[in-house]
């Protein structure tokens, strides 16, 4: 489902002295449907750079990035997008929202994006909601002003609406206390039942032992030292 | 599948003076694409050459009409051009009052669009710009009022009403929420976005403004002098821009 072959990235920085930052060379990885594997190594590793690559959000300088069938590598901005739509989801560490709308519309886009009615949308937002136990008051009001964990909860049920065949999760249980984190971890474990192939980043290593299969540590695909990538990100981070 | 619009090499000089040079690109039905870069970049000269508004030195704007398909909008006729104008296209200018007829009620405004593509009845073209000014927000007992006496972000939904009544295909936007206060323009930007949706429309919206375009577009082009110098997937060229121009213009935004 996930399939990665020799893909490679550096960071030129034209803005200060051209610097150039190899962060991953040659990283070649296959995630079948139904599995869960965990990328680890150390912070600046490159864990959310190839993430992200895999999303089609950084662009490889070189390789091929097939999920689905489409090499994110190569492919038009519209079939990335229709990819991202139907087939591939994200769920990031922070929440990116048009202000002003509702959580319970936030929730239900991605259904409403792929076509499901508005009422069946709103139905199965309402279900993520309560299951990670958003109190119902909140689901009318934006979640632009909720707390951190709250916003990671929202994240997450977005994220978790559409049935997405292959699944990207980075850090989805931090910052959640134990009924909700393991909420979050019986949503993924019914993502994999149900047959999506899943790639997270878990720095809470007792749940990454319970829902994932295999561990790929990035460290190996990091050219030399890895210092210089937690700078880009950081460079990218305050850019975006 | 036909794009909806396809521009190949358009080119606009001032005398001596670059305005935009060989832009090329596809929109396909339903893409949302953003022009971004400075004052002074040809962004706008290239959205009035797309739209029909400036005559490009060179270069065709190829639009797949509903009666004949792809068609050349640069050497149509003008009737035609017109024509498209009123009906698949829309184009929403940055200042309101460039686009509303301000002298005329609010449900004038909204109608005329309606009778210069044919609707004759007066009860359905009242009742349909009152379904559009509920659609924008514009409670429905300002119909009778005059754009003069809206506020700024009102006259720029009514606009917007104006322009989508004949469920046109093709948006053109000119800096759409630039003048409004922050709030209005997250409104604003709610109501694009579920427009688009709704209605399936493509649009190609001009700004300077990257928090509009990370929100409203798929895909970004930005432009330096007059030059395409980087475009592809919005969040990708904002989060990981490959050109030195692209990479100074998104580490310049300031933080809130």
């Amino acid at each position: 489902m996930i399939d990665l072959s020799n893909v490679s990235k550096t960071f030129t920085l034209h803005n200060q002295g051209s610097a150039v930052i190899e962060v991953l060379s040659d990283v070649s990885l296959t995630v079948a449907p139904g599995e869960c594997v965990a990328l680890t190594g150390a912070s600046g590793a490159g864990k959310s750079t190839l993430m992200r690559m895999i999303y089609g959000n950084y662009r490889a300088q070189s390789g091929v990035i097939r999920v689905g069938g489409v090499d994110l590598a190569q492919a038009e901005p519209r079939e990335i997008i229709r990819l991202r739509r139907e087939v591939l989801g994200y769920v990031s560490q922070f929440l990116r929202v048009v202000p002003r709308v509702p959580t319970l519309d936030v929730v239900a886009e991605p259904l409403r994006a792929v076509g499901v009615g508005s009422d069946e949308a709103r139905t199965r937002a309402k279900e993520l909601l309560a299951q990670l136990n958003i109190p119902e008051r909140l689901w009318s009001l934006s979640p632009t002003t909720f707390s951190g964990g709250e916003q990671q909860r929202v994240n997450i049920a977005r994220g978790f609406a559409h049935p997405y065949p292959a699944m990207l999760l980075d850090e989805p249980t931090a910052s959640l206390d134990a009924a909700n984190r393991e909420v979050v971890l019986s949503l993924i474990e019914a993502a994999k039942a149900r047959g999506a192939a899943i790639i997270g980043i878990f720095h809470d290593e007792a749940a990454r032992a319970r829902v994932c299969d295999r561990e790929i540590d990035v460290s190996r695909f990091t050219p030399g030292l890895s210092s210089g990538s937690e700078a880009v990100e950081r460079y990218n981070e305050s850019a975006a | 599948m036909t794009p909806l619009l396809s521009v190949q090499g358009i080119t606009k000089r001032y005398g001596a003076h670059i305005g935009c040079a060989d832009v090329s690109f596809d929109l396909y039905p339903g893409e949302v694409m953003g022009i971004v870069g400075e004052s002074g970049s040809g962004k706008s000269t290239l959205l009035n050459c797309m739209a029909g508004h400036l005559r490009p030195d060179a270069g065709s704007v190829v639009f797949d009409t509903r009666g004949h398909g792809p068609r050349d909008t640069v050497t149509m006729s003008e009737p035609e051009r017109r024509m498209l104008g009123r009906t698949d296209w829309a184009f929403v200018h940055q200042h309101a009052r460039d686009g509303l007829r301000m002298g005329v009620s609010a449900g004038g405004n909204v109608g005329e669009r309606l009778m210069a593509v044919g609707a004759r009845h007066y009860g359905d073209i009242r009742d349909k710009a009152v379904d559009w000014l509920e659609r924008v927000e514009i409670d429905a007992g300002r119909v009778d009022d005059r754009p003069t006496t809206f506020s700024g972000g009102m006259q720029q939904r009514l606009q917007i009403a104006r322009n989508l009544v004949t469920g046109p295909r093709l948006v053109f936007m000119d800096e759409p929420t630039g003048g409004l206060d922050v709030s209005v323009q997250a409104r604003l930007l709610d109501l694009l976005r579920g427009l688009v949706r709704d209605m399936g429309l493509s649009a190609i919206i001009v700004t300077h403004d990257l928090a509009v375009v990370r929100l409203l577009a798929d895909r970004l082009m930005v432009m330096k002098d007059g030059l395409v110098v980087e475009n592809g997937l919005t969040d990708q060229v904002l989060d990981d821009p490959q050109h030195a121009y692209t990479q100074l213009l998104v580490s310049s935004v300031l933080q809130v």
